[in-house]
């Protein structure tokens, strides 16, 4: 049976599942400005961050691939760009980065335009002109071929790799055997179970490289004089019975289900093959978002044992239980219960057939717990300190 | 007087060949598990929800399995049927030393 779902088909030929206008600061010194321009037009989406000057290398470059990646994603339809104007990461720049995603991108300037007051009203004008453009485009019959899900899980608990990742990971293997896309990332919880990734790698290149990014984290951490154990497994992952970052790792990476693994990329890059792809990210949940979301994750699917809010700017977030008391104690944040599988009522393959369902649902306009509530939580992967 | 109940009711096995199990939720100390051909087991002290339980004695150094994978050694004797966490489980990645 042929699965669809009704997304926005953008003119690049890249599939939306949300119609989002973006007001995106490319410096942490119009933020404000964004936030205020967002706050004028209530539908309009303000992404305000921390970085965009004084960043230097690969850091200032990591910095704008997200940004721009972010942008570029299908489930914006129109931007409007809100520079200072002496930045390092500057508005023309990302506005002539972004042509080739060929939808509308309009820029303001806040030097140029005459300060804080005059650039919130000047763009609040052109975000709602941007915003009737958005409210004409209509929604189509897709392919669920067109689907590009990122995994995640935060706050496990030791139900996290029995009964959340287990099914998440069964609902990640029915997207990439209808032809489309699954992102795992989180670099730091492949820690102890990169072996099993490497054996189902496409190639011996894709292997080597998955083994180096785990590696390279790990030294990291020692090169730093820091035990990872303490922030990974967290607190709250030891007080919900996981022990060992090993443990941790065995029951994450089952999230991203039991494909082939085609391609291995770096933080905020697009993969180029479909299938399940892995990502490098910290295991920080919201910088592991905004490298899926820059990357072109439409979806996020998060399994969560101690019960985490967290949704994203752009992409809706399905959260997904891992035990019943947390589903029934934090129900307002919570789509889907897996601990139904702990509580012997229902196998991973049910429960993933439910995610499924609800990934096709949501990708058709059905809101999640995090977009109702309003959880845009984003923050961005770094490399090294301010200059 | 002490209850059995099967192994598999209240703790989840994730692989035959794992050393410790995942409790479906809080288990008393002194109830006692019954498993397929094998011993029973006395639950020798309270096992949180989700917390793991030893399913046979550990030596001090030995490896502890869970999803039939290693994930770390006991840095303790582990008797059958005691709490398997931090304070006698340590792994062996991203640690300093």
């Amino acid at each position: 049976m042929k699965q669809t779902f009704r997304g926005y088909k953008r003119d690049n030929g890249a599939v939306g599942i949300r119609n989002h206008v973006l007001i995106l600061p490319t410096t942490v010194c119009a933020s404000h400005v964004a936030r205020r321009i967002a706050e004028e037009v209530r539908e309009a989406v303000p992404l305000c961050h921390e970085h965009g000057c004084a960043q230097k290398g690969a850091d200032c470059e990591q910095t704008r691939r997200t940004l721009v990646g972010i942008a570029r994603n299908p489930n914006v339809a129109a931007v409007l760009l809100v520079g200072l104007g002496c930045e390092t990461i500057s508005a023309p720049e990302v506005k002539d980065e972004l042509a080739d995603s060929q939808k509308p991108v309009e820029m303001i300037i806040i030097q140029e335009a005459g300060g804080t007051m005059k650039t919130i009203q000047k763009g609040a004008e052109i975000a709602r002109r941007l915003l009737e453009y958005a409210a004409k485009l209509k929604r189509e019959g897709i392919d669920a071929g067109s689907l590009v899900i990122g995994t995640q899980c935060g706050g496990s608990d030791a139900c996290s790799g029995i009964s959340g990742n287990p099914s998440s990971g069964y609902a990640s293997d029915l997207v990439v055997q209808a032809g489309g896309t699954v992102i795992l990332a989180e670099t730091s919880e492949m820690i102890g179970a990169e072996h099993l990734l490497a054996e189902r790698a496409a190639d011996s290149q894709v292997a080597a490289r998955l083994i180096e990014f785990v590696h390279r984290i790990e030294d990291r951490a020692k090169a730093m004089g820091v035990d990872m154990r303490g922030a990974n497994p967290a607190p709250g992952n030891i007080a919900g019975g996981i022990t060992t970052l090993e443990e941790k790792s065995l029951g994450a990476v089952v999230k991203g289900g039991s494909s082939t693994i085609t391609e291995v990329v770096e933080y905020a890059h697009k993969p180029t093959r479909k299938g399940l792809v892995i990502m490098d990210s910290p295991g920080q949940d919201t910088a592991s978002i905004a490298g899926e979301l820059a990357s072109g994750a439409q979806i996020i699917t998060f399994t969560t044992g101690r019960g985490t809010p967290v949704g994203s700017p752009i992409a809706p977030v399905i959260k997904i239980a891992t035990n019943s008391p947390m589903f029934s104690r934090m129900a307002d944040n919570m789509d889907i219960n897996a601990g139904t599988i702990i509580d012997g009522e229902e196998t991973p393959q049910q429960v993933g057939q439910r995610i499924f369902n609800e990934i096709l649902e949501v990708a058709s306009g059905k809101l999640t717990k995090s977009e109702i509530l309003g959880h845009r939580e984003l923050s961005i992967d770094r490399l090294s300190p301010f200059f | 007087m002490k209850t059995t109940i099967k192994l598999q009711d209240k703790f989840i096995v994730a692989d035959p060949k794992d050393n410790v199990a995942t409790a479906r939720a809080e288990i008393e100390a002194g109830v006692v598990l019954s498993r397929e051909g094998r011993a029973d087991i006395n639950v020798r002290e309270v096992i949180p929800f989700g917390h793991k339980l030893a399913l046979e004695r550990i030596a001090s150094g030995e490896p502890v399995f869970k999803y039939g994978q290693r994930i770390g050694v006991a840095t303790s004797d582990i008797a059958e049927g005691e709490l398997v966490h931090v304070h006698n489980l340590a792994g062996e990645r991203g640690r300093s030393k």
